[in-house]
């Protein structure tokens, strides 16, 4: 019998951080003092706190034990499996807990959470389907069997779900649609592909509890009247299509999947088709394309999937995210309790991928309507080092930059839209006052450039030369009327463009220009980039009031561009600096501060 | 099924369900332009030169593959249209060569029609500009992807009519091309050079070898005729000028081929001018051909067979004919044969 039960995340964020290593150290420590029939060691899918990874969650204590590191494992296992006390140097501490918290309740990262789509996640074994069913799974499948087709995308249509993939269109009438299509045969369709820089929700959800989507699935084939789908995994994520293979056979072997499921005479298969990597293959079109074997690119709608889908036929298409929250809407009394969380307008919960300069990276699930402020301060514990908050990029190279003075907005589909930005898929990238806005348009831009699929002309080309004006701006060889010709051609795209990709990459150009314009006026009329990135506008020097003259500025230089005797104050030649930044990063002062350039004919006079 | 009644720059039309807006306008008799529209094809909407202004829409809708709705509200050459499509072609041209003076499309350039139409001479974008290397090593027709703008018409042909599979888009975003798997030139791929992504190409991307340098459309009268090379029928137009052949185009009314040709009738046409091509008759004279007149000639076959018939009966002859020979000649031909007694009789046709 087992006493303890050892929940280690073997998700991908703490994998990257350890967890593997972490996780052998368990195995031989357990072996060594014969605890392997006492202590069950289990790689669960992702908690979310991937800031403090690798993490492990010991029941039935409730100790959230984070940070580890292989070494730290014998002490673990000496004090708290033989001898029952907590290693308290290894509990969570930070900035916002006066004493180190023990559990998740007491880690502020987790008090304004919602787990819903994540309810598993972290808690069960991702590879054990009897973990899955003692949670709840697979209920909502079998109360679904003995409903009408119509009662299913009622209650769906009821709970108000909008597809959590980006766009936000009502699940319910999706199904609707598809059901009253005519068609010899028809398919639900998972939409994995994802692709958003610093975007990782359905990942997680996959990793975590591949169940839940299977079983959302099913519920969707059953009202559409499907007998096949196809899972669509960029091949990116290993891990999570190693998990939904493992989660297919199970289901199978239980008869949740194959033919005449529970004896309703329901007959359902999945597919899984790998993604080769192009992020336009997140676009619904294009995904059917790909799964058909044709280039991944989007034909024009109507007609739309629901009419004419995968090869033709009828097809649900609907997100990860999506799917994950219909067990939860369709188990008995699950209506009720889903539709009391979020708006008016955007029921539930919504995963969101905390990236960037943010204190606690990681995945945080939140009721709709929450606002941007409580997820990046109070969950995401504010921002790394201290510094200002400036804006934070929600929606990803679809999405748009939300300034400071808007971040009291409630976090729905229409109040993002309405600041210029959108729900996107969820991922948020937080910037401080050292991230170029000027810099990060033209990031996300060359990003959808590069991965515009090439058919449309307005995407295509326009996206390049929206691109060459932003690089001209950031190298110092702006033009006055470069902001009226993005401007101009970013309307031109969002206006003609075929596909949503092409009609919402230039969001980010538009949204900095409207918040962060003086930022773009400085760089084209003053050549100054104040945040220190574009580095033809920029010199660095060194603050005289204080430097302290510790020498590690000019340590770390690799050009050696910084003098200065120890205890003095060192002074940085521009004419050798190449703007690195590794002297901002070293000095303890802060003393090394971005200035304009001086310019010939600044000095001549 | 009920029509659908519709409201296009004001006039009323009535058009059965599935009709797309581009085909309603056209219906009225409102031009459109398009680049990527190809009725043989499944809409494409690519070029997005054809979006027009639809009452209610959050965007420019493309009209080749929007559907008409009832009651729905159209403009196609509003304000907001107009600025669209100016800017699809000051796009299109900050990266397409502008050499329109030497260029054999010139004059039946779509894209130049529609700079003409819109007022745009140039672009005023700086920057990247795609600089391909031509394909011209196939003996029938130059691929200069410089000038493609990628309206996808050929691909659609070639994967969809044809089924040849020779051409598909490569690379993504600005460096997005249309061409052969891995690279290859186009010989080297599964072309069959039906040409017949040739015909379609808006631009002067896909020309034609045979009449580079030897005249302009407005030049060259078009002369329908069916082609000889088989018992097909294709309907065709020759182009000529000063008396010779140097294209041929097809006709996309042809009731045998509604516009597709195959590579003898597309780009076959080398031999009518050819120096190699016998015009007189020759008679073999102490074993070497010598030029005869006519009469000569067939004084000599027609002695010769009699000899024939007369020494060995008629089954002894066997006429073949040429597949280049009209369908009436070939008839003809069999019936001399017949009448002089056989039924040994055959044609060289073979495509």
């Amino acid at each position: 019998m087992y006493e303890k039960h050892l929940m280690i995340c073997g998700a991908t964020g703490c994998l990257s951080s350890g967890s593997a290593k972490v996780h052998q150290a368990l195995v031989e420590e357990l072996a060594k003092h014969k605890l392997e029939k006492k202590c069950r060691l289990v790689m669960t899918g992702c908690p979310g706190f991937c800031e403090v990874g690798p993490i492990i969650v010991i029941y039935p204590d409730e100790v959230f034990y984070c940070r580890l590191k292989p070494q730290d494992i014998p002490e673990l296992v000496e004090k708290h499996l033989l001898g029952g006390e907590i290693v308290e140097r290894l509990l969570y501490k930070g900035p916002d807990v006066d004493a180190p918290a023990r559990f998740y309740d007491t880690i502020p990262f987790y008090r304004k959470q919602k787990f819903n789509v994540l309810r598993n996640s972290g808690i069960i074994d991702p590879e054990n389907i009897d973990e899955y069913i003692m949670r709840g799974g697979y209920r909502a499948l079998s109360r679904a069997l003995k409903m009408e087709p119509m009662e299913i995308i009622d209650e769906v249509k009821r709970s108000g779900l909008r597809g959590r993939g980006g766009a936000g269109f009502p699940t319910g009438l999706k199904w609707e649609f598809t059901y009253k299509a005519v068609g010899d045969k028809k398919y639900v369709v998972c939409n994995a592909d994802e692709g958003d820089p610093g975007a990782f929700m359905d990942r997680s959800i996959l990793e975590g509890d591949p169940h839940a989507v299977l079983e959302g699935m099913l519920i969707a084939a059953r009202a559409i009247g499907s007998d096949e789908g196809y899972i669509y995994c960029r091949a990116e994520y290993p891990l999570a299509i190693k998990r939904l293979k493992t989660a297919i056979a199970q289901a199978e072997e239980y008869g949740f999947v194959g033919e005449n499921i529970l004896g309703y005479g329901f007959n359902f298969k999945f597919n899984i088709k790998e993604g080769a990597g192009a992020f336009v293959c997140g676009e619904e079109t294009a995904l059917l394309a790909s799964i058909e074997g044709k280039r991944g690119m989007p034909r024009p709608r109507p007609p739309f999937p629901a009419t004419s889908g995968l090869w033709g036929k009828p097809t649900v298409i609907n997100n990860v995210e999506t799917y994950a929250n219909i067990p939860l809407i369709l188990r008995e009394g699950g209506l009720e309790e889903f539709v009391k969380i979020g708006t008016e307008g955007s029921k539930g919960t919504k995963v969101f991928a905390l990236a960037g300069k943010i204190r606690n990276t990681g995945l945080c699930e939140v009721p709709m309507g929450i606002t941007l402020r409580e997820i990046i301060f109070d969950i995401g514990g504010g921002i790394k080092g201290g510094r200002e908050f400036k804006a934070v990029q929600a929606g990803g190279p679809s999405g748009g930059c939300i300034p400071a003075e808007k971040l009291d907005l409630p976090v729905d589909y229409d109040s993002l839209t309405q600041a210029g930005a959108i729900m996107g898929s969820g991922g948020l990238v937080v910037m401080d006052d050292r991230t170029c806005m000027v810099d990060l348009a033209r990031y996300f831009l060359s990003f959808t450039q590069k991965e515009s699929c090439g058919k449309c002309i307005p995407c295509r080309e326009g996206t390049k030369r929206m691109l060459e004006i932003l690089e001209r701006i950031t190298e110092g060889l702006g033009k006055p009327d470069d902001l009226d010709r993005l401007q101009e051609l970013a309307s031109t795209i969002k206006d003609s463009a075929l596909c949503g990709l092409g009609q919402t990459c230039p969001n980010p150009v538009l949204s900095t220009i409207r918040y962060f314009r003086h930022e773009y006026e400085e760089h084209i009329n003053e050549k100054f980039c104040r945040s220190g990135v574009c580095k033809s506008l920029f010199d660095y020097f060194i603050d005289p009031e204080l430097c302290n003259g510790c020498t590690r500025c000019a340590r770390i230089c690799p050009v050696g561009a910084i003098s200065g005797e120890r205890k003095e104050t060192h002074v940085i030649d521009p004419e050798i600096c190449t703007r690195c930044g590794s002297c901002v990063e070293r000095c303890r002062q802060e003393a090394i501060k971005v200035t304009r350039v001086r310019r010939e004919a600044d000095v001549n006079h | 099924m009920s029509t659908i009644k519709l409201t296009i720059d004001g006039r009323q039309v009535e058009v059965e369900p599935g009709t797309t807006i581009l085909e309603a306008a056209r219906k009225l008799g409102i031009d459109i332009p398009t680049f990527c529209h190809d009725p043989e094809l499944a809409p494409n909407g690519a070029c997005r030169i054809c979006v027009v202004e639809v009452e209610k829409a959050r965007a420019l809708v493309a009209s080749c593959s929007a559907p008409v709705a009832p009651d729905m509200v159209v403009y196609t050459e509003s304000e907001r249209v107009v600025q669209a499509r100016k800017a699809i072609l000051r796009l299109i041209l900050a990266n397409h060569p502008l050499d329109c003076i030497t260029c054999e499309k010139t004059g039946e350039c779509k894209l130049q029609d529609y700079c003409y139409r819109y007022g745009i001479s140039e672009s005023d974008f700086e920057g990247e500009v795609k600089d391909l290397p031509l394909d011209d090593t196939n003996p029938f027709y130059i691929r200069d992807m410089n000038k493609c703008i990628l309206c996808g018409r050929c691909v659609g042909r070639c994967q969809e009519i044809n089924g040849a599979g020779a051409i598909d888009f490569i690379n993504r975003g600005f460096n997005t091309v249309v061409g052969p798997a891995y690279g290859d030139p186009i010989e080297k791929s599964s072309c069959v050079f039906c040409g017949m992504c040739v015909d379609v190409c808006p631009v002067g991307a896909l020309v034609p070898k045979a009449g580079i340098g030897k005249g302009r459309p407005w030049e060259v009268k078009k002369v329908k005729t069916i082609c000889p090379y088989c018992g097909t029928g294709c309907s065709l137009y020759l182009h000529v000028k000063d008396g010779c052949i140097i294209g041929a185009s097809p006709d996309f009314d042809g009731p045998a081929n509604r516009g597709h040709l195959c590579s003898k009738g597309r780009f076959g046409w080398d031999f009518v001018h050819s120096e190699d091509r016998l015009t007189k008759p020759l008679i073999k004279k102490d074993g070497v051909f010598v030029e005869a007149s006519w009469d000569e000639a067939l004084d000599l076959v027609a002695e010769k067979v009699r000899d024939l018939i007369k020494r060995y009966g008629p089954d002894s002859l066997m006429g073949l004919s040429s597949a280049k020979a009209t369908n009436e000649e070939n008839y003809l031909f069999q019936k001399l044969m017949r009448s002089l007694g056989t039924n040994n009789v055959d044609h060289c046709a073979r495509l």
